[in-house]
């Protein structure tokens, strides 16, 4: 076991070019799925806590039985829509980091939506007379409260990092990890672990844990400093 | 907007009688105090004006429509502060008027400067004192240049000092022109400021008079009563 560990640092010592390569594409496709997700997520999230529609608790119960979404599942239905035989088959999408992305961020933007919309549904109980006696509209009350909370919105953003950098079903299925191109830091775990490639496996999850705690530190710090600025 | 006309109004809450057939015109200028003990329905007046709270019985009319209309602002007892700088927070009553940023800035500008809180504008909101919050809500309503501004017992957790700049700003705002409704507990401060004084007991408008007239010579029981001190502990032990 200390061998396995020795070899670990070693390759990350060395900066071994197929570890950096993974590392790399799973930040790329982390960061563009973390992206797309707060566009979409964020502004669902608010509009859900704030809008009152028929139908709006249903909706709320959706969201949250969402945040425990099977990624093989979504893996699975990305699948079926990207293959050649399915609707945007002809997009030729499988198997390429896109596609990870595509299913990476239908399995996070339900994840950063349903934590969106506690959030702002707690600042609205606060804000909604005074935003109401001020004529705002929907769009005005979901803009000034999204901007209100960044700071808690983080821990959502952060959560979606998270499960996008974690996640391995959907990747795994919709990416097929194939060596140099879509083999990201969670597939390539699986695979060389499978193979009894420790050090790599090793390697790449330390990398994974370090990025993972600097976030929730950065997190912090950030919260900390909003809190001593703003109150 | 003016006149707006109160009829018949009903307000009952989970059975509970805060509002009982009030009628109340309201014409275009000067300050009114709204007085009378706890629970006897001002906030909630204040709040159907604004058109935050429909009555269950009764209409409401501002200048003949049964919409509330544009121009009515309303400052809070406790004013809630966006996580902001005091600028953002002042400018945000501009939001939905869509003016050019040019024109937002000025006017929050000058409101800044008419509460003296233009030095301030980089700060935090929330890192404010209290009375220092208040003057901000009165500027955050001032830049919308409303036409009515309702307050809600805006210097209720405020010392003197803090008190007085308050009320020197709202008789500011109504030298723009701007028709101000207003609640309070303290009577010094409603015959100091008001022009005249509309006393609720029992969900109805017991007694409307010229400030000085009102505290001299009060026509109801009710209202002496209130005025000696003496009404809310009445109402409140049933006596």
């Amino acid at each position: 076991m200390l061998d396995t560990l020795r070899e670990a640092l070693s390759l990350l010592g060395h900066l071994d070019n197929q570890v950096v390569a993974i590392v790399w594409l799973s930040f790329k496709v982390g960061i563009a799925t973390v992206t797309l997700a707060t566009l979409i997520g964020l502004p669902l999230g608010a509009l859900i806590a704030v809008a009152s529609f028929p139908g709006r608790g249903a909706a709320t119960v959706f969201l949250n039985g969402m945040m425990g979404l099977p990624s093989v599942v979504v893996g699975v239905v990305v699948y079926l829509f990207l293959s050649r035989s399915g609707p945007f088959g002809d997009l030729g999408l499988l198997y390429s980091p896109p596609a990870m992305i595509l299913a990476q961020t239908v399995l996070v933007v339900p994840l950063m939506a349903a934590l969106t919309r506690q959030i702002v549904e707690d600042a609205w109980r606060e804000y909604a007379t005074e935003f109401r006696s001020m004529r705002f509209s929907l769009r005005d009350s979901v803009a000034a409260l999204l901007y209100d909370c960044r700071y808690s919105l983080v821990v959502a953003v952060l959560a979606g990092m998270g499960r996008s950098l974690s996640e391995v079903g959907a990747v795994m299925i919709v990416g097929g990890n194939v060596e140099g191109y879509t083999r990201v830091m969670t597939t390539a775990i699986a695979l060389e672990t499978a193979k009894g490639d420790l050090p790599l496996s090793l390697a790449l999850g330390m990398v994974l844990l370090t990025v993972v705690l600097l976030l929730n530190t950065a997190a912090y710090r950030l919260r900390q400093w909003a809190m001593r600025k703003y109150g | 907007m003016f006149p707006i006309r109160l009829a018949n109004i009903h307000f009952t809450p989970g059975g509970r009688s805060v509002l009982a057939g009030l009628d109340l015109d309201i014409e275009a200028d000067g300050i009114t105090v709204v007085l009378g003990p706890n629970g006897a329905g001002k906030t909630v007046l204040l709040r159907m004006l604004a058109g935050l709270q429909a009555p269950d019985g009764g209409e409401i009319r501002w200048n003949g429509d049964s919409r509330p209309a544009a121009g009515i602002a309303m400052v809070f007892q406790h004013p809630l502060l966006l996580r902001s700088s005091v600028f953002h927070n002042a400018a945000l009553g501009l939001k939905p008027l869509r003016l050019n940023r040019a024109e937002a800035q000025q006017r929050t500008r000058q409101a800044l400067e008419r509460v003296g809180l233009a030095h301030r504008g980089e700060d935090s909101a929330r890192l404010l004192s209290g009375g220092e919050r208040q003057r901000l809500a009165l500027a955050r309503a001032w830049a919308m240049r409303p036409q009515l501004l309702l307050l809600d017992e805006p210097t209720a957790a405020l010392d003197p000092s803090a008190t007085e700049a308050v009320e020197c700003i709202v008789r500011e705002i109504r030298t723009d022109g701007t028709r101000i409704l207003m609640t309070t507990h303290n009577l010094g401060q409603a015959l100091r400021i008001s022009d005249e004084i509309v006393f609720l007991s029992s969900g109805r408008v017991i007694e409307r008079a010229p400030a000085e007239r009102f505290f001299a010579r009060p026509q109801t029981a009710d209202a002496k009563l209130f005025i000696q001190g003496e009404l809310p502990w009445r109402i409140a032990f049933g006596d």
